[in-house]
């Protein structure tokens, strides 16, 4: 794996994608437009929760509201960059179509990983650091530059664990084959990141913090940047996270063992 | 008609056989909707400092699990089938058939109902026994809920047939669904009870169709509105089967003409 030649697959793969985005430009008003829909509709229970209220399980109003924004940068991460591709391999698996892929001279992780971006998804983007910034104006404060640090770091972590569970989820469909279903599932779980992981109890809160790590997506990144998060969680997020890819690497090359191709 | 009446047991059969050749995938399309357990926990965590209007712990508990059975037996999945069947151009097929293609399609839908019915029968148990002093013991309020669960189905099945035979005219239903989703959870009483949003949103629900597709089955089986005015909803709700099935049938009419198969 050369790492000069793996740059110049990522830039091409990325100008495709962006000559492609730019085909469709009332698309991108409408994806525009559905992307700032969900922002709004992820404010209003949010709004109706703290209407009569100080706090939630220890969240105040502005402190949730960074949750939430949090949440809107890792979704549009996963809408723009993680899950398009992923997408195109469970229908690769299902029609044989990943020989092309597997043929080419480069890693199939990466080929598969980055074969396709949705750009629109920076407005996302754009709408998830107004919502932080408005949290912190409503704090009445700045976020520390060493906070601010932290935050990305751990916004990295959440990043490489979704995208390792998506590589999980997407190698299950190397056994079974309809895999599509699924991939709603998990879009579907990850809807409840947008609430402070604190808000759960019991076995959700278990199941939210060690299986199904919500938790360190939205709450830790978010906690960071407010500078309440201790460094033993840091740390600990930290090794979950690249223990979490290492896995996923290795489910990956044990799933593709698995591959027989459908049509040749 | 009498054609489609003798036929559609046999239909019924061929779709119960189905759903139970792939029941791992209705399965798992079943756990997509856990939205509401999520808020409940959400909610759970807030109502530690006292109620909200006329929602304290019960009452939220009695709404989010009848939320979840009306949602699980009335929603579908005709969006997904029509949309496919026109882009791949396999609706040639159907249209061969001596049936219209809008008899199969219900019939497919329907046979899902009896696997729909196990999988909410734990629901319905845990609801009983977490919150059954909420739920409505008046008789007419009882009949009342019968009827608007078939009416939900009605138009629900309506419209998203109507949402998937948009994919006549352009490319794709998805994004149309997307927003239809995000609108409907807002407004339909499936993220926050209807009551509890701020006013300038409520105003709108009386008449919208949202309302009626869930949040009025729910509202009536908690017995929240006395018997005349649920029967006034119920009014509405078959006011809007009738127009959402003329509706239908009109898009289907001049749909079929822009409709030009390739291979299928």
């Amino acid at each position: 794996m050369r790492p000069t030649r793996h740059v110049r697959v990522l830039q091409a793969q990325l100008r495709a994608s962006v000559a492609n985005a730019m085909q469709y430009r009332a698309d991108f008003l409408l994806q525009g437009l559905l992307g700032l829909m969900w922002v709004g509709v992820s404010l209003i229970p949010l709004n109706v929760l703290y209407r009569d209220r100080q706090s939630i399980a220890g969240w105040t109003w502005p402190q949730a509201l960074l949750v939430t924004g949090w949440f809107t940068a890792l979704r549009a991460a996963l809408e723009g960059a993680v899950s398009p591709s992923l997408t195109a391999v469970v229908e690769h698996v299902r029609r044989g179509t990943l020989d092309f892929v597997l043929l080419k001279p480069a890693d199939s992780q990466f080929l598969v990983s980055t074969a396709r971006f949705e750009p629109w998804k920076v407005l996302d983007l754009g709408a998830s650091f107004v919502i932080m910034g408005w949290a912190f104006h409503q704090m009445g404060r700045a976020p520390a530059p060493l906070d601010l640090a932290a935050a990305a770091l751990l916004g990295l972590v959440a990043l490489i664990v979704l995208y390792s569970m998506w590589i999980l989820v997407i190698s299950l469909s190397f056994f079974i084959v309809r895999a599509d279903n699924l991939s709603f599932l998990f879009s579907s779980l990850l809807d409840a990141a947008r609430w402070p992981v604190q808000v759960f109890r019991g076995a959700l809160r278990f199941l939210f913090t060690f299986i199904f790590p919500l938790a360190l997506m939205t709450t830790y990144p978010a906690m960071a940047m407010m500078g309440t998060l201790d460094a033993t969680t840091a740390g600990t997020a930290l090794l979950v996270g690249f223990s979490f890819a290492a896995v996923a690497r290795v489910v990956w090359l044990r799933a593709l063992r698995n591959y027989t191709s459908a049509s040749s | 008609m009498l054609r489609a009446l003798r036929a559609y047991p046999t239909l019924l059969r061929v779709g119960i056989a189905d759903m139970i050749a792939y029941r791992t995938e209705f399965l798992i399309w079943a756990l997509t909707t856990n939205m509401p357990l999520v808020m409940l926990a959400v909610w759970n965590a807030a109502v530690d400092d006292g109620p909200v209007g006329r929602f304290g712990r019960p009452q939220f508990i009695a709404y989010y699990l009848i939320t979840m059975i009306v949602r699980l037996l009335v929603s579908n999945w005709v969006v997904w089938e029509i949309t496919m069947s026109i882009r791949h151009g396999t609706l040639a097929t159907r249209l061969m058939r001596p049936l219209h293609p809008l008899w199969a399609w219900s019939a497919e839908q329907l046979a899902a109902v009896p696997m729909r019915l196990v999988l909410v029968a734990p629901v319905v148990v845990a609801l009983v026994h977490a919150a059954g002093s909420e739920l409505t013991r008046d008789p007419a309020l009882l009949a009342i809920f019968a009827l608007s669960l078939v009416g939900a189905w009605l138009v629900q099945f309506f419209l998203m047939v109507a949402l998937g035979l948009a994919s006549f005219w352009i490319e794709s239903s998805f994004g149309l669904f997307e927003v239809w989703m995000g609108v409907n959870a807002v407004l339909g009483g499936y993220l926050v009870p209807l009551e509890l949003l701020p006013e300038w949103l409520r105003s709108s629900t009386g008449w919208l169709p949202f309302r009626f597709l869930l949040s009025f089955p729910v509202e009536t089986a908690m017995g929240l509105h006395p018997v005349d005015v649920a029967l006034g909803d119920l009014g509405i709700q078959w006011a809007y089967v009738a127009v959402s099935a003329a509706a239908t049938l009109a898009l289907w009419r001049a749909g079929l003409r822009r409709f030009a198969a390739f291979g299928g």
